[in-house]
């Protein structure tokens, strides 16, 4: 019985190892999207700090960590100071019960599912606290565009989590990558024999998690062109840079789900070579393919309107997940009428 | 100032449902590009009423024109709107060609009309850019300033200046085109159709942009009437008016092209009508480059520039409509008075009937679509 083999140190080790990654992410996804952008537009991007920029993210964290954290006078201190912690520890939290291998996991819950969701959702409320406490009109507007938009869409992608719920038949994470074993065809989003809009069912759940991270396109939240900064509008130095970082975390949270839920996790798209080390490597391949996505999108697409942002959710993606939930419910219990 | 504990003791959360903010958008705000400020009132993120504020960054240049020779004068309208020089410098030098009755050569004509559509193609990539910024999309204004900078360097070569250029001289120019520029025009004008084309289909039909502009800010003909719009604004509204054609000058007579109109009179018909405007003035580029004769680039010119006493009014079509510039000279080498008509003022002062009754991000779309130098607000 190893020192590492106890359960307490083990956690522990995990959650240290979690904030890490949370932050080397955050940090590194920053140049990531600095880079992906520089590309996207035909220049170099950050090159100074380091080879081809590689420094640059600790740049950026020593010239904020010396900036000084103003309270602007007339907000609401406590709210104002604690919005960015309640940003910043959900995704943590989320990403204890994501298995990043067959064994990789901080603590394999059977409700993971439940859990991340939960937990997911108070981002919202973070970002409407930050706003309001702001006491600036910019952020007021930004928080009361968090709070309908991100209503609006949790509920398709409830619905979506909830067709999968029907298919799986478990909330254990690791079950249902366990359930997407074998050739690349047994992952979720290509099961068509289960219900034939699989893979326009993540399509909704990738719409919902942009919008639900505040990405472009439907960076509501922040739209810098139109509120500033939005709810960020009165943070500077690591305030801000918790936000920023935060924003990160809950992509990065977003797309390991998207993995774990129609892409089979850790499996490897051919039944093999899927155990030991290499369950993290499909994982963390399939999870960055998947931000690279959301990278893409956003210096692809001008921003939407706010109004037809609600319509997507309210008039498209609803009924159609809905749709997909009837769908799904019907084609496993039909073949038991004929029976 | 600094406000005392008690100036906040009303959260806004208090408001009431009934109640109406006050929202200060500018003098720095991302939108504004520079310093216009917009006092709206605000309800929730309806705007009951936008009133520009403007004045920010006024210079006086109508008083200097009164003050100083003008020759002296001339470098001040390249920065009035600095976006399209060529223009304003344009109108000055044709106002005093106008008065004093200077003959300009063939050549300095076609090389006037070549470098400002030139200058118009740049101002407009400009606006396409921020444009596409103000409505979140980050990546074309940097596709947009790589073409400008082809056209900055033909024009660096050509006076030197990369943007407030002072490259017309009354009778002329300030020196000949090369067979340089000539070629880089040429190899522009094949390098740019492309480039349009690519724009037209990346981004004039994407979904989303579509969705941000169509319908988006209607400015019917009246209220451009009644305003004074004029450029891209009254054309976007179906109304064929252009300087060039209404009020010819320089060697435009001459030349072949269309004036765009959209008769649908929101952003996207002011959106379209732009990009339209981009390719005519290649095809006028095109025309000029194949007709230009050879000969002289300057005319006769006395050494001491004195107006003969009068009044006169000489209008080009700039970047963001009718430019006009009033001289009135009572004999002496300076102007008596110079009056300036810029139209991106006319162009804002019906921004508050317009804006009545919209969002928020649906406003600011449509600022963007009337393409707003500051500095040309208040000269």
């Amino acid at each position: 019985m190893s020192f590492l083999a106890l359960e307490p140190i083990r956690v522990l080790l995990y959650l240290v190892g979690i904030c890490a990654f949370v932050g080397g992410n955050a940090a590194y996804l920053v140049l990531a999207e600095r880079k992906g952008a520089g590309r996207i537009q035909r220049r170099p991007g950050p090159n100074e700090a380091g080879w081809a920029g590689i420094l640059q993210p600790l740049a950026d964290g020593i010239k904020l960590l010396a900036k000084q954290v103003m309270v602007p006078p007339g907000t609401d201190a406590l709210l104002f100071r604690a919005a960015p912690l309640m940003v910043m520890a959900p995704p943590l939290m989320c990403l204890a019960t994501i298995p990043f291998g067959d064994t990789v996991v901080a603590r394999n819950l059977n409700i993971g599912l439940l859990f991340v969701f939960s937990f997911g959702s108070i981002n919202v409320m973070a970002l409407m606290l930050g706003g309001w406490a702001s006491r600036n009109k910019y952020s007021i507007i930004s928080a009361a565009r968090v709070v309908s938009q991100n209503v609006a869409y949790e509920i398709p992608m409830l619905l979506v989590v909830i067709t999968l719920l029907m298919i799986t038949g478990t909330m254990d994470l690791n079950e249902i990558i366990k359930q997407q074993a074998g050739w690349f065809w047994n992952w979720n989003v290509l099961k068509i024999w289960v219900n034939p809009l699989m893979p326009v069912t993540f399509v909704i759940f990738f719409t919902c998690m942009l919008a639900e991270t505040n990405r472009a396109p439907f960076d509501m939240a922040e739209a810098e062109s139109e509120l500033v900064a939005g709810a960020f509008t009165e943070y500077g130095g690591m305030g801000f840079g918790v936000f920023f970082m935060a924003e990160y975390a809950n992509i990065v949270v977003g797309c390991c789900l998207a993995t774990i839920l129609f892409f089979g996790g850790w499996q490897s798209p051919f039944g093999a070579l899927s155990d030991g080390l290499w369950g993290p490597i499909w994982f963390l391949g399939k999870t960055y393919a998947l931000i690279f996505t959301v990278i893409w999108i956003r210096w692809t697409f001008p921003r939407t309107q706010f109004y037809s942002l609600l319509n997507l959710s309210w008039k498209i993606l609803i009924p159609l997940s809905l749709f997909t939930l009837l769908l799904t419910g019907a084609m496993m219990k039909l073949p038991l009428l004929f029976k | 100032m600094i406000a005392s504990k008690d100036n906040f003791s009303a959260a806004p959360a208090s408001q009431g449902p009934q109640e109406t903010f006050t929202l200060n958008l500018g003098p720095q705000h991302p939108a504004a590009h520079g310093v216009l400020r917009v006092l709206m009132t605000m309800d929730g993120e309806w705007i009951q009423r936008a009133e520009p504020v403007i004045g920010y960054i006024h210079r006086m240049h109508e008083k200097m024109g009164e003050n100083r020779t003008l020759a002296k004068f001339l470098p001040n309208t390249s920065r009035i709107d600095y976006l399209s020089a060529m223009h304003y410098t344009h109108a000055v030098v044709g106002a005093v060609e106008r008065a004093a009755k200077i003959e300009v050569p063939l050549r300095a004509e076609y090389i006037r009309v070549i470098t400002s559509e030139l200058n118009r193609i740049s101002s407009h990539m400009v606006w396409w850019g921020a444009l596409l910024l103000d409505l979140g999309g980050f990546t074309p204004i940097l596709y947009a300033f790589d073409d400008r900078e082809k056209i900055l360097d033909l024009l660096e070569g050509l006076c030197g200046a990369r943007l407030t250029y002072c490259y017309y001289r009354f009778g002329g120019l300030y020196n000949d085109a090369d067979d340089a520029f000539l070629k880089g025009t040429r190899d522009f004008v094949q390098h740019m159709k492309p480039r349009l084309q690519m724009y037209r289909d990346l981004v004039t039909d994407n979904i989303i942009l579509r969705k941000r502009l169509t319908d988006i800010g209607p400015i019917p003909a009246e209220m451009c009437r009644r305003y004074g719009a004029t450029g891209p604004v009254i054309r976007g509204a179906g109304v064929a008016y252009d300087v060039r054609r209404a009020e010819p000058y320089s060697v435009y007579p001459k030349l072949d092209f269309k004036i765009p109109t959209y008769p649908e009179a929101d952003s996207m018909a002011r959106y379209l009508v732009r990009m339209d405007e981009m390719e005519q003035s290649l095809y006028i580029i095109e025309q000029a480059l194949d007709q230009i004769p050879a000969g002289p680039f300057i005319g006769k010119v006395p050494r001491v520039l004195k107006l003969p006493p009068g009044d006169t009014c000489y209008a080009v079509e700039a970047a963001r409509g009718r430019f006009l510039v009033r001289l009135v000279s009572d004999g002496k080498d300076t102007a008596y008075r110079v009056k300036l008509r810029t139209p991106s003022f006319s162009n804002l002062s019906l921004y508050e009937e317009a804006s009545k009754g919209m969002i928020l991000p649906d406003a600011l779309a449509m600022m963007g679509s009337l393409d707003l130098v500051i500095p040309d607000i208040d000269r």
